[in-house]
């Protein structure tokens, strides 16, 4: 009797005293946690802030950089110098072509492909696997892949009559193996008993597919599809490379291109243009434009963020 | 007696053969069932075969320019002459491919030792926070830029950057640093000692916050009762981080880690070379020095500028680091393969 009233009381002074230490390395390590996190949430959102507040800013404190993060005076007229562009809106609407119409197209690819991987029992399974992750194992360099775009676009346009190069872009590019691969995954983990049930209910492969095995992985669907579509929006590089006329280049060739031009022009000319805005202002109001249509999805797809980095998915 | 066994045995043997052949006869014809029954699944396949093929495997087949001379006067890659690896003796005499071939490693390596831990971090600290609206909001926020564009990730890192001149004060952080370092001039984005900093920093303000997402979903994994039991032991928060949450990661740290390695290569290049654009031309050639990375140097010299007479020597440095980077992802699935029996093929 007595040891154990002893024990008890040990084991609560223990507790007592050991807690009261603890809570001050806890309480600590929260306060850092709170500052941490959100010093860095406001330094994501920092440059955003600061873009807009450059864009409409007046001419004086942009051009001599006194911007810290309000806006100081108010014009709109950088602003409506990015509207009044036509080369702009002619890049936005080819950037909403190429999201749309390469989205659509990697998507029914991969989903159809995703969809005959996952299948077992195909003959050839693993051959066919094999060549699709070899393609993340090894990559055609730069060079090769220009030259094969340049010959693509050629058959296009001299064989099919496709002048239009924002196809070129469309067809030839965006194919990524690892948004297959989650596909596939995503269909093999569709329970095997409902295809057979399918099966003897006369159902194709066809069938199963579109009725089943897509609705099942709506998630992985709509993960891979995001990915795809974020891609296509932010694609740079081979569009830049392989688009030769202004009217077809994707918003983010021509602000880059912009951007480099106004500020080619600041270097040789100081700031020697009078107007009621800088040229940077240009600049920034470009920037905004280009990251509004991201801003105005993203409440939409973040629920599918988690899906697209789980692990547990990516193995063979 | 020792006939007839002789006499049997060939007999057996014969029907065993018969029986063999039967079984492969009638494996084929499955084989040839199976095919014509699944016809709709090789329909499926097509286009993505054909993708692969056009845009994949052409674009590596085509890669043999690093063994010809090719001008774009010729009619095609596989007809040009063959001429063995002179490309790549020019290639190894360059000093460029190889400063570029260390940048590479550097620019990843920096990528892994700095970006690497602070998403975990992140992690650590995003399972603290019990406050629900702070912390959909602060992990909202530093996701967010994973989803910007590089073309505007790199001219806001211009922008912010900007340099100090007679007319202006430079971009904020110009400015921060005109300030840290007791009104000298930094001009960082000029300054060839900066770059790989500036692009490990960005990198790490673009992906930390997605990158996080893993790791959190790894500490939210590990019951509540590890910490009840440490806590119990007297274990304080450190304690409790040191011996309770990392093990509890480990698998999660292991595999990305090794993927990391795998990856040491391939760095993007786009990110790089527009990180470049934002170098004024007065200093770009010091930059390169610590910037240019092997897909940048063949874009830069090969592609952009010189002729296609010397396309060749790019698609030999090309070779070269597509077959490093195979190496080194093998290498590092396999490891990863055999320490956490997960890997990414």
């Amino acid at each position: 009797m007595k040891a154990k009233i002893d024990n008890s009381k040990i084991y609560k002074s223990r507790k007592e005293g050991s807690f009261q230490r603890l809570e001050a390395s806890e309480i600590i390590f929260k306060v850092i946690s709170y500052t941490f996190v959100g010093i860095f949430a406001l330094m994501c959102l920092y440059p955003l802030v600061y873009s807009l507040s450059s864009a409409i800013s007046a001419y004086d404190p942009v051009a001599s950089g006194k911007i810290v993060l309000f806006p100081m005076g108010f014009q709109l007229e950088a602003f409506a110098s990015v509207f009044e562009d036509k080369y702009f809106w002619a890049s936005f609407c080819n950037t909403f072509f190429i999201t749309f119409f390469g989205t659509v197209y990697c998507m029914i690819i991969s989903i159809a492909g995703g969809y005959a991987l996952a299948k077992t029992e195909l003959f050839g399974h693993k051959f066919f696997n094999f060549i699709l992750i070899f393609t993340m194992w090894f990559a055609a360099g730069t060079i090769p892949m220009y030259l094969n775009y340049k010959a693509t676009g050629s058959i296009l346009q001299n064989n099919l009559g496709i002048a239009d190069q924002k196809w070129l872009v469309v067809i030839a590019m965006g194919m990524n193996a690892f948004n297959i691969i989650l596909l596939r995954n995503a269909f093999q983990s569709v329970p095997k008993e409902i295809e057979e049930a399918a099966i003897i209910d006369g159902a194709t492969d066809f069938q199963i597919m579109s009725k089943i095995s897509v609705p099942m992985s709506k998630a992985t669907i709509a993960t891979v599809g995001l990915f795809y579509g974020i891609s296509r929006w932010n694609g740079y590089f081979w569009a830049s490379k392989v688009v030769d006329s202004s009217l077809d280049f994707p918003l983010q060739v021509y602000i880059q291109r912009t951007i480099k031009g106004i500020e080619e022009d600041l270097a040789l000319g100081g700031s020697v243009s009078v107007g009621t805005f800088a040229p940077q202002s240009t600049v920034y109001a470009m920037i905004v434009c280009a990251i509004i249509p991201i801003l105005i999805i993203y409440p939409f797809i973040q629920k599918y963020f988690t899906a697209g980095v789980n692990l547990g998915g990516v193995k063979e | 007696m020792a006939k007839e066994k002789t006499r049997i045995i060939p007999a057996a043997m014969q029907a065993a053969d018969s029986e063999v052949e039967a079984i492969e006869r009638s494996y084929w014809k499955r084989t040839l069932k199976g095919i014509i029954r699944d016809w709709r699944l090789y329909v499926l396949l097509l286009p993505l075969l054909f993708f692969l093929v056009c845009w994949k495997y052409l674009p590596i087949s085509s890669m043999v320019l690093a063994f010809k001379y090719y001008t774009s006067g010729s009619d095609s890659i596989y007809k040009a002459e063959f001429i063995g690896f002179a490309a790549f003796k020019i290639l190894f005499k360059d000093p460029e491919f190889w400063s570029a071939f260390r940048n590479t490693f550097m620019l990843s390596f920096y990528g892994m030792i700095f970006g690497f831990p602070f998403p975990i971090i992140l992690a650590l600290f995003f399972s603290e926070i019990k406050n629900r609206v702070f912390l959909s909001v602060s992990q909202v926020l530093t996701y967010l830029p994973k989803f910007i564009s590089v073309v505007v990730v790199s001219n806001l890192v211009g922008l912010l950057l900007a340099k100090h001149t007679d007319f202006s004060a430079g971009g904020p952080l110009e400015q921060i640093l005109y300030a840290i370092s007791g009104g000298k001039i930094i001009n960082a984005m000029d300054d060839f000692k900066a770059f790989r900093s500036i692009y490990t920093i960005s990198g790490i303000w673009e992906t930390a916050g997605y990158s996080s997402i893993v790791y959190f979903a790894a500490v939210l994994g590990i019951s509540p009762t590890n910490y009840e039991a440490a806590k119990i032991d007297g274990a304080n928060k450190w304690q409790q981080i040191r011996y309770v949450t990392f093990p509890g990661m480990a698998p999660t740290l292991i595999i990305m880690l090794i993927l990391k390695i795998g990856q040491l290569l391939s760095i993007g290049y786009e990110k790089v070379y527009l990180l470049q654009k934002q170098v004024s031309i007065t200093s770009i050639t010091s930059v390169y020095e610590t910037s240019q990375t092997i897909a940048t140097y063949v874009i830069n010299k090969y592609l952009e500028t010189a002729g296609s007479a010397n396309q060749g020597i790019g698609a030999a440095a090309d070779l070269f680091n597509s077959l490093l980077s195979m190496v080194l992802v093998l290498g590092s699935n396999s490891i990863s393969r055999k320490v956490s029996k997960t890997s990414l093929f």
